[in-house]
Parts: structure tokens; C-alpha cells; sequence
């Protein structure tokens, strides 16, 4: 393939571009960071926020280099004093809208602008601050995310996000010019608009206007109570993005650490919400066989293919827009909520303390957790099941708040019980997981045999791709799951609310060709996810992928129905998959909701 | 269900529902009811497949598609320099002079709202103004009464 390249000089070194490359992209490549501010590489190019201005030799005016394309010939500046001068001065209009309270700001140290003004030295108020004007208040309607407008700068990073990423759209621009904001639809709060709680939006935030809803004091008080027995669980996603905001770099496993972390943090019971994605997949892997048979065998009415139920945002997606189709998502509570219904029925009465002093915290890499633990139904336990989640960014500033030398600390394990785990339970936190985990299994259960795939590793619904299929075909099946002889299981993975639209339509018009369909509403999956550290690429995610990977492979069980644990649960509690106890503590039902 | 003869149905039906029907959508709509509610900009949304937000995003970006209700008439007196230099702001005294309310109000039996608009491109001919669609220049604040008298037979 012969591409057209383009020549040219950037700060005074001859170069070469593929024709369409982007001045951002040509500077980048010559090892010059241009500051940007509305750009992000998830996202469609914006230009909006001027920040990337560079000069160009015969030009009137300094160009945007994120949304200007190299031409044969350029000679471009990225750092002359006119262009300093451009940037200092736009830098300073933005400060001058923008709440500059750092000191108070939870994004502070992790935020885009403060980083840019420090750079370029806005240290006086150049421009009037048009703050003082406005009497703004924070959106706190939402259990999952906070929306301050007074410190949005409308780089429309977030509408981007919510359009084109999830195809939800719950914030756009409002009016034009210096009215323009952004907003939901007729500034209703964000708990009474179609908003799924991914927190996507803020991964992408350049700064404290989108965060998500704290409870780190909450959770600091429930451990100082001696009256109280504080359970923490942790989300697969969790162990390989946390050492992010402590000084590691992307794709580190601090499993261990993590555990030693939490042991010092005051925690009385330092458990593994792995061990419940571990009886997820025993549920749900049994759910669809069951859906399979009552279709296939029973001929009843039952909605194939079956969607995973795991990701809180997908669920909120779903209820909003396609309420007529809930039918299709497993009725499995997600892993977190599982966890919750157990901690103050089976675990309580197994440690001896009244599940009404039990507080049960969460560390997820999500902020739609914060929703789930706080939908209505989800007190099966006779309590509310989950009390406080918090996400990973939230565990980084606790451990960063006690004064723990997080790299000095020596690896420890998870408590008993509920600490057990298997490789199946692990890889939950990337895309195609919960498929792979819940394919290893069924096809056990089914055949008595491991999955064919080498290493237990079923690379067809790994990767990036933003909807992958595979096919399994089932043989030599046990006598009891003689109907499913010869059947060629047919599975599909999507990831992003956009890629999840995409397979909805296909089940809308009734022409969708899979038996059993896993979704996750973050791109890349819960590595990905709305909890997750700050900045998000799909560089950061692959290796926070390839960590989930690795530690799966580490793990000596690798296939959720061989969790000791988990066969101990059944046997001493639950009886079987499906039985009445799971159907009382582990499924759910789902809300039709509004579309506005 | 909306029904089979709401404006926001017969819009969608006459102009279509891919996204660049939008705006003809909203202006059909606003031509209908004088001004966009929350539940047209709602119903829009749902019949065009679009979301709320952003239908209400693209809705207040333009001045002539109102969202709050006003009278039957809307009187836009253009603000632009050329007609300011002109005359215009006699021409807006006299108009709350007649119809005895403020810049941005509208008249107690819902006939009149007064509004500004920037330029019209009747700078040649000014002060101008429209009302509703229809445009009058060479304004006098003699005139602009007659004019209203006119409304109001």
C-alpha cells in the first residue's frame, strides 16, 4: 500500500507525515506534546478549545493543531512566542470562567487545566473573572456522579462521550455563544434524565466539572465505629488499575497489595467480590441452559438470546431505551449485589454478628455501582445489601489519606469466606469475560468436558473489536443434555453502549443469531470503567487488559463451578443453581424507564 | 401515544425522521403552537429517534424557535447597529408605548410579545422590524402604531 506522505518542518525539523495526519499527530510523533484540552483520542476532533494553537509560516492566523491536517510544505512553530502569548491568553479566558478553587476540588492534582495554567504560568487574574456573576450549584440529584457547571469549560469532552461512545446523549449544548452550556435536557437534574450513570463522561473530564459522588467519609466513619463490622469486597477491574494512583504505571497487578492496603485501611473483613462473579457464572451459565431447554424442549415463550446482567450502566441503558426487551437480560444480580445479599445473611450468621452492624463497602471500578446499591429492590437480604461503594479513585485517595507507602507494602491475601476466586472470576473485568468465564463452565456442565480452546483461553471474545461472536459447538453431550446435541452455541460480546445498540437492533427486528449475547456499557469493559483512574486511552486499557489476562493465567483454579468456596456455598446454603434460596438472594427484576 | 393529528406528528410526517429533518421538524412545529414546549421538544425526540437533550440543545440555539410560550403575534425590532443608528430605539418606545408593556413581555389578552432580533437584513430600509414573518421597514413610531391598529382590527 503506497500512502501519500506529506513533508514538512515543525520547529525547524524536516519530517514526514502520511497524508490526513493531523499537526497534533506530526508534532507527537516528533516527540512535541502540543497542549490540548477538548481533545481526546477516544473522541471525534472538536477544535473548540484553541488551546493546540501553533503558527504557520505564511499564515494569517494560528491554526488548531489537533483539527488542522499536515500540507505539503508547512513550516510550523509549536512553542514561538506568538504562539506562547495565543495560549497564555486563552488559557487565561478559560480561568477566568472556570471555579479556580483547586484547593477544594477533588480533581486537583488530576486536572487537566490546573496542569496547563500551572505550565504556562497564569498565576494573576488577567481577565475579570465572569464566576462572579453566576450563582451556580452543584448537581447532586445523582447516587453515582456530580455535575459542578462552574467548573466546566465546554470542551464538550463529556457530549462527545455520551454520543458517541454510548449513544445516550443525557448532556448536550445548550444556547450559543456566552450563554452556551452543557447540560441535560431542560436542566433537569442528572437523576431524572436518561444519564445510565457509566461515568464515562467523567474519565474524560479535563477537570473537577464531572466527578463521581464520594463516600469516603462515609466509609472512614463506618470503620471508626467499634460497633460496626465493616466488610469490603473488590471488583476484578479494580487490582489492575489501583496501583495507577499509586505511583505505578499502567498494567501493573497489585492484587496483594491491594488486600495488605485494605487490612490497614481498618476493614474487618477483606473479602473478593470475585468469589461472587465466581456464582454468577454458576447461576448464569445454569439460567441460560434452563432458557435453552424451555425453549428448545418446553417450547415456551422465552426470550433468546440471553444478556449478561453484570454491568449496572447497561442495565439503566436497556430500562431506558428498549424497556420492551428486558426480557432478554439474565435476572442474575450483578456480582456486587450478590455479594451484598450474602454479606448479611450467610456470611453474617457464618461469623456470628447481626447483619444490622454489618456495613458493607464496595471498591469498584464503576460508578453505576453507586446506583445498583442504591436501586430499591436490591434489600433481599432484609437490608439495604450494599451500603457504600466507592471506586478506584476513591481507594487511591483513602490509602493516599492514611499515610500507606503503597509500593513498601507486602502482599497479603483476601479473608475467609468470600475470598476464594478462580482465572473465570478474574477476567469479568475485561470485555468478553464474563463470556469466556460463563462459556467454561456451561460447556462443562454440559458436556462434562473443558471447553476446546487452548489453555482454557477462548480467544474468539477477547480483544477490542467492538462486537465479537463466536461459536461453540456442543458434542458428545451428558444424556440430560441430550436436546442440545449437535447445537452450535452461537455467543456474541459488545462493549460500549454504541456497540450495545447495534446488537439491541438486531434483537428489535427479531433477527439476532446468537443464543447468549455479554454486555458491558464501558469501552474495553470494567478495566474501562467510569471508577477507573484518570487519563483513559486504549493503550492504558490494553494493558489493563493484558493484566487481567495474566493473572488469570496465574490462578491454580481457572473455572468458577471448581471455586472451593463456591461448591461449599451450594452445599451448606444455596442447594443448587436456580434453587429457591439463589432465586430469593441472587435474581432480580428490572424498571421500565422514561427515554427523556 | 401521541395522536395522529398532534403537530409533532404531522411535522414529522411532512419533512421526515432522519436527523437532518430536524430542523425543519422544530420550525413546522413552532409555526404550529407559536413556541416549542418541554413536551414538543420531548415528543420530537421520541418520534425522530433523537434524544431529548440534544433536540432541546439545537432548539435553543435559535432565537426563532421560541421555548416559552408568547402571544399570538411576536414583534421583533431589529437591534443591529444600522437600525439603531436609524431610529430603532424610538421605534421600540413607541411599540411599548402602544401595547403598554416592557421589552420581552407580552400583552395581558395574549395577542403581542415584544422581542429584539439582530439584523434582519433590511439595513437599507431601516428601523425594521417583523412580525411574525412579515417584515416593515422605514419605520416611524407614528407608523408602528398604525401598523399595531392594523393587528388589532
Amino acid at each position: 500500500m503506497s500512502e501519500k506522505m506529506i513533508h514538512l518542518v515543525i520547529d525547524g525539523n524536516k519530517t514526514s507525515v502520511p497524508e490526513g495526519t493531523t499537526l497534533l499527530e506530526a508534532a507527537k510523533a516528533e516527540n512535541v506534546k502540543v497542549p490540548t484540552l477538548c481533545h481526546h483520542e477516544d473522541l471525534c476532533i472538536a477544535g473548540n478549545c484553541r488551546v493546540c494553537v501553533v503558527e504557520v509560516d505564511g499564515w494569517r492566523v494560528l491554526p488548531a493543531a489537533c483539527a488542522t491536517p499536515a500540507m505539503e510544505g508547512m513550516v510550523v512553530y509549536t512553542n514561538s512566542p506568538q504562539v506562547r502569548r495565543a495560549r497564555k491568553d486563552i488559557l487565561g479566558l478559560l480561568v477566568s470562567e472556570h471555579s479556580s478553587q483547586c484547593t477544594t476540588c477533588y480533581r486537583s492534582t488530576s486536572c487537566e487545566l490546573q496542569d496547563l495554567a500551572s505550565e504556562y504560568n497564569i498565576d494573576n487574574e488577567i481577565y475579570i473573572n465572569l464566576l462572579k456573576n453566576e450563582d451556580y450549584v452543584v448537581d447532586r440529584s445523582s447516587w453515582a456522579i456530580e455535575k459542578d457547571n462552574s467548573k466546566c469549560i465546554r470542551c464538550q469532552r463529556c457530549v462527545r462521550t455520551c454520543a458517541e461512545l454510548q449513544k445516550v446523549n443525557a448532556l448536550d449544548v445548550i444556547y450559543k455563544g456566552a450563554d452556551m452550556k452543557v447540560t441535560t435536557f431542560f436542566d433537569n437534574p442528572m437523576s431524572e434524565v436518561v444519564c445510565t450513570t457509566c461515568g464515562q463522561c467523567i474519565n474524560r473530564c479535563p477537570t473537577g466539572a464531572l466527578t463521581e459522588r464520594r463516600y469516603i467519609d462515609e466509609i472512614w466513619e463506618a470503620i471508626g465505629d467499634p460497633e460496626k463490622h465493616v466488610v469490603v469486597q473488590t471488583a476484578p477491574a479494580v487490582r489492575v488499575a489501583l496501583g495507577e494512583m499509586l505511583g505505578y504505571e499502567p498494567g501493573v497487578r497489585v492484587t496483594g497489595k491491594m488486600a495488605a492496603a485494605l487490612k490497614h485501611l481498618g476493614f474487618d473483613s477483606v473479602l473478593d467480590t470475585d468469589f461472587a462473579a465466581d456464582l454468577t457464572i454458576m447461576e448464569e451459565a445454569h439460567e441460560l441452559l434452563d432458557r435453552l431447554k424451555r425453549k428448545l424442549v418446553d417450547g415456551e415463550d422465552i426470550p433468546i438470546p440471553m444478556m449478561t446482567s453484570c454491568s449496572p450502566g447497561w442495565i439503566k441503558f436497556i430500562e431506558h431505551m428498549y424497556p420492551d426487551h428486558l426480557g432478554h437480560v439474565s435476572s442474575c444480580k450483578s456480582p456486587q449485589q450478590m455479594f451484598g445479599a450474602l454479606a448479611k445473611t450467610y456470611y453474617a450468621k457464618r461469623i456470628g454478628v447481626d447483619p444490622k452492624n454489618i456495613v458493607s463497602v464496595s471498591v469498584m471500578p464503576c460508578s453505576a455501582k453507586k446506583f445498583e446499591a442504591n436501586r430499591r429492590e436490591m434489600n433481599d437480604s432484609g437490608h439495604q445489601d450494599i451500603d457504600l461503594v466507592c471506586t478506584t479513585r476513591e481507594l487511591g485517595h483513602m490509602i493516599r489519606q492514611a499515610g500507606i507507602d503503597f509500593k513498601k507494602l507486602k502482599n497479603s491475601k483476601f479473608d475467609k469466606f468470600m475470598g476464594d476466586s478462580t482465572g473465570a472470576a478474574v477476567i469479568f473485568g475485561a470485555t468478553g469475560g464474563v463470556m469466556e468465564a460463563a462459556l467454561r463452565t456451561a460447556y462443562e456442565v454440559v458436556t462434562g468436558r473443558e471447553v476446546p480452546f487452548d489453555g482454557l483461553n477462548i480467544a474468539p471474545v477477547r480483544g477490542m473489536e467492538g462486537v465479537r461472536e463466536a461459536a461453540v459447538k456442543l458434542e458428545n453431550v451428558l444424556p440430560e443434555w441430550s436436546f442440545l446435541e449437535g447445537v452450535e452455541l452461537r455467543v456474541a460480546v459488545a462493549h460500549g453502549l454504541t456497540n450495545a445498540s447495534q446488537v439491541m437492533e438486531e434483537i428489535v427486528i427479531g433477527d439476532s443469531p446468537y443464543h447468549f449475547i455479554e454486555i458491558m456499557a464501558c469501552p474495553s469493559g470494567c478495566i474501562g470503567g467510569g471508577g477507573q483512574p484518570i487519563p483513559t486511552n486504549a493503550e492504558i486499557r490494553q494493558k489493563r487488559a493484558e493484566a487481567i489476562y495474566t493473572e488469570d493465567e496465574k490462578m491454580k483454579v481457572r473455572k468458577s463451578h471448581e471455586n472451593p468456596e463456591v461448591i461449599e456455598l451450594y452445599k451448606d446454603f444455596l442447594g443448587k443453581p436456580l434453587g429457591e434460596v439463589s432465586h430469593h438472594l441472587l435474581h432480580t427484576k428490572y424498571t421500565r424507564r422514561e427515554r427523556v | 401515544m401521541l395522536r395522529q393529528d398532534s403537530a409533532v406528528k404531522i411535522a414529522v410526517e411532512k419533512h421526515g425522521k432522519e436527523r437532518k429533518h430536524l430542523l425543519p421538524v422544530l420550525q413546522e412545529v413552532k409555526r404550529a403552537k407559536n413556541y416549542l414546549s418541554r413536551s414538543d421538544i420531548s415528543d420530537v425526540a421520541a418520534e425522530m429517534g433523537l434524544s431529548s437533550a440534544h433536540v432541546y440543545g439545537v432548539a435553543s440555539f435559535y432565537h426563532f424557535l421560541d421555548l416559552e410560550e408568547r402571544g399570538r403575534n411576536i414583534i421583533w425590532v431589529c437591534k443591529t447597529i444600522s437600525c439603531y443608528m436609524k431610529g430603532a430605539n424610538d421605534i421600540l418606545l413607541a411599540l411599548e408605548e402602544a401595547l403598554k408593556i416592557r421589552l420581552g413581555e407580552t400583552t395581558s389578552d395574549g395577542k403581542f410579545t415584544l422581542l429584539q432580533t439582530n439584523c434582519i437584513g433590511w439595513c437599507h430600509k431601516g428601523p425594521a422590524m417583523l412580525i411574525n414573518d412579515q417584515p416593515y421597514t422605514d419605520l416611524t413610531p407614528e407608523k408602528v402604531v398604525e401598523i399595531i391598529h392594523e393587528y388589532n382590527q
